[in-house]
């Protein structure tokens, strides 16, 4: 079974993101044992692209900050390895498929297992070429993450039935980022998810607000929230600590 | 259209593909399967065969540059004039192709990046023409270089968008274009301006850019009984350059060179020779060559010419170079300059700095040719653009 099912073993899981190097390794090694301190069920760690296409300015900003902080996806494995000692909480990667391609799909996915990486996410790895990478992530004990969107319509079905670890379900058009109100009929989507597969469903873009997140974790089985964290780290840098334990205890209590 | 086999399913060899966010997969999906049926539908055709001619201008002409070939003393060289064109390149036959199909499939509203401009004001032009609502992203750094063509594509009626994000030039107002795709694409279709991204944009942009061979080849075997031993153009994504290939492909003795970008030197950092100097990567929707870092993120690239200045190249490109069916050969930003006073003063013809890239090729070979042998040189736009960047690169002290 997926390491990562554990994260949605007791009730709506909460799922915070943040950038690694931003504003440097050891504070995000710092800010990840802040998030599992306050309750969070599952880490995603995302590796700094120069052209992340999925997102909004928040995070672009993040990348730049952490690339500019000479972050290397190697320093980034010595880091998950660190954290490994003490947490058995399931982490991911979010990067793109550039920066894994170029390390080797075989050496990265190996690089994953040795640290105890549990899952991908690569938003610019869509459905039709994800068997590119398969075989290698099975091997090495990596859920590859789907991602459904707003627009998925009839691939929903095909998705899910391939689907390991959780699906990550994308609230709105366009990129990442803090939304007021997320439109898209999340409940017919999860219901499609529902009926094809046992996997967990987390949704995920735009949601910043406990409210948001516990209306989101009464129809989906966890919340992902990216930006409004980044925007901590981007506003208190190296003192964010506290400041991030104080949001996701918060949004972990609100969907409890 | 005859298709020549270089593609199987989204990929040409191992490039191309469809490396995008999940949003979008239907909408390219979509535009798949509506390229696919109006490709082949004669109305279509008929169409955009009448807007080529009647708007656009064409055939372009094809012109035997006697004084250049007397000078350099080899083979005869023609220019193939895409530079006369209706908004001045080759940019246009592409987007007259993808506007008008972006009308049959529904769409209200066009989207699409530039550097220099060029490809923004065809893609404001063709929106204006077709009564589309148009959007443009370009990199800050480049709307202030190019000040001009900006207030050409409002003058058009569009609405031009300063991307301020990453390094504020070309591959960032992809990216931002590509970010507004996902935002908003069901009114909406991203007239991407060369032969890269998401399959089908390599195939589709290749097949409207096309018509530069289709043409050539039919000019020349009318004007000389024969085929070109060399054809050249200059490559940045590769628009013209694969156009200019296309239906020479299959004709195993002429030889065609695509022209790279080599900026200060492709020795240097400061160049945007992805096949020179790049690696195979994956990025903007598709396996290529790009230049990036040793941890896979892409490179800032460097060309005085702004219409070269992106860190990758089309998949079909990169599968011609696999294959070895074409070279590619870089060209430093001092050759192309001086091809651009020479070709300026010998032919009267200012050409755009980024067609000076294959000038400058055949400044270098023509002379090593036989009198025979025949080359075909894509004059990809008009130099208007660049005369007063010419200048500063001289030393003066002219500016728009």
């Amino acid at each position: 079974m997926s390491k990562i099912a554990k994260a949605f073993e007791n009730g709506p899981a909460f799922i915070p993101f943040l950038t690694a190097g931003d504003p440097s390794l050891e504070k995000t090694e710092e800010f990840i044992h802040e998030m599992i301190r306050a309750g969070a069920d599952l880490i995603e760690i995302g590796i700094p692209f120069s052209d992340p296409i999925a997102e909004g300015p928040v995070i672009q900003e993040a990348d730049i900050r952490a690339l500019r902080a000479g972050t290397t996806p190697d320093g980034i494995f010595e880091m998950v390895a660190r954290l490994r000692k003490t947490t058995d909480i399931p982490m991911v990667f979010l990067t793109y498929v550039n920066p894994v391609f170029h390390y080797g799909f075989e050496r990265f996915c190996a690089r994953c297992e040795e640290t105890g990486i549990d899952g991908l996410i690569i938003p610019d790895l869509p459905f039709e070429e994800k068997s590119e990478l398969d075989a290698i992530t099975k091997r090495h004990g990596l859920d590859v993450i789907s991602l459904i969107a707003p627009t998925s319509e009839d691939r929903i079905s095909r998705i899910a039935v391939e689907a390991s670890g959780y699906i990550y379900v994308v609230s709105s058009m366009g990129v990442t980022g803090v939304r007021s109100e997320i439109k898209t009929d999340l409940r017919s989507i999860l219901s499609v998810i529902r009926n094809t597969t046992d996997v967990p469903a987390a949704i995920g873009f735009g949601i910043n607000t406990p409210e948001q997140a516990y209306e989101m974790t009464r129809i989906a089985d966890g919340a992902i929230v990216g930006s409004a964290i980044v925007k901590i780290i981007a506003q208190y840098g190296d003192a964010a600590g506290p400041k991030i334990y104080e949001y996701v205890k918060m949004m972990k209590d609100a969907i409890r | 259209m005859v298709e020549y086999n270089t593609r199987t399913g989204t990929r040409f060899g191992l490039h191309g593909g469809q490396y995008v966010p999940e949003t979008l997969m239907n909408e390219i999906n979509r535009l798949e399967k509506a390229y696919e049926f109006y490709k082949n539908d004669p109305e279509f055709n008929a169409e955009l065969d009448a807007l080529n001619r009647d708007y656009s201008g064409r055939p372009s002409l094809l012109y035997y540059a006697e004084k250049m070939t007397r000078d350099l003393g080899g083979a005869k060289i023609y220019f193939k004039r895409e530079d006369l064109n209706h908004t001045g390149s080759h940019k246009i036959n592409n987007v007259l192709g993808q506007c008008l199909l972006a009308k049959k499939m529904g769409k209200t509203r066009v989207i699409a990046e530039t550097g220099a401009g060029q490809h923004g004001v065809a893609t404001a032009t063709a929106a204006a023409l077709m009564g589309l609502e148009c959007e443009i992203f370009m990199g800050k750094e480049d709307t202030i270089r190019q000040a001009l063509n900006v207030y050409r594509m409002e003058l058009l009626g569009a609405t031009v968008h300063p991307v301020t994000s990453g390094t504020m030039v070309l591959k960032d107002a992809v990216n931002e274009t590509m970010r507004e795709w996902t935002n908003r694409c069901a009114d909406t279709h991203y007239v991407l301006g060369t032969v890269m991204g998401p399959h089908p944009f390599p195939m589709m942009v290749r097949d409207f850019q096309a018509v530069i061979s289709r043409e050539a080849r039919a000019q020349i075997l009318e004007k000389e009984g024969k085929l070109p031993a060399l054809v050249t153009a200059c490559v940045g994504g590769g628009s013209n350059s694969m156009g200019m290939f296309y239906h020479f492909i299959p004709d195993a003795g002429v030889k065609l060179v695509g022209c790279e970008a080599g900026g200060k030197g492709i020795e240097t950092e400061k160049h945007a020779a992805s096949i020179n100097r790049g690696e195979v990567g994956i990025f903007h929707g598709m396996k290529s060559y790009f230049c990036q870092d040793e941890n896979g993120q892409i490179a800032p690239v460097y060309s005085i010419s702004a219409g070269l200045d992106y860190p990758g190249i089309g998949p079909e490109h990169a599968f011609l170079y696999d294959s070895g069916r074409a070279q590619y050969v870089a060209i430093t930003d001092e050759e192309a300059v001086c091809a651009f006073e020479y070709l300026a003063r010998t032919e009267g013809i200012i050409c755009a700095i980024e067609s000076a890239h294959a000038v400058a090729y055949v400044q270098k070979v023509a002379g090593s040719m036989s009198p025979d042998e025949i080359i075909i040189c894509c004059l990809s736009g008009r130099g208007d653009k660049d005369v007063a960047a010419i200048a500063r690169y001289r030393g003066g002290d002219l500016h728009e």
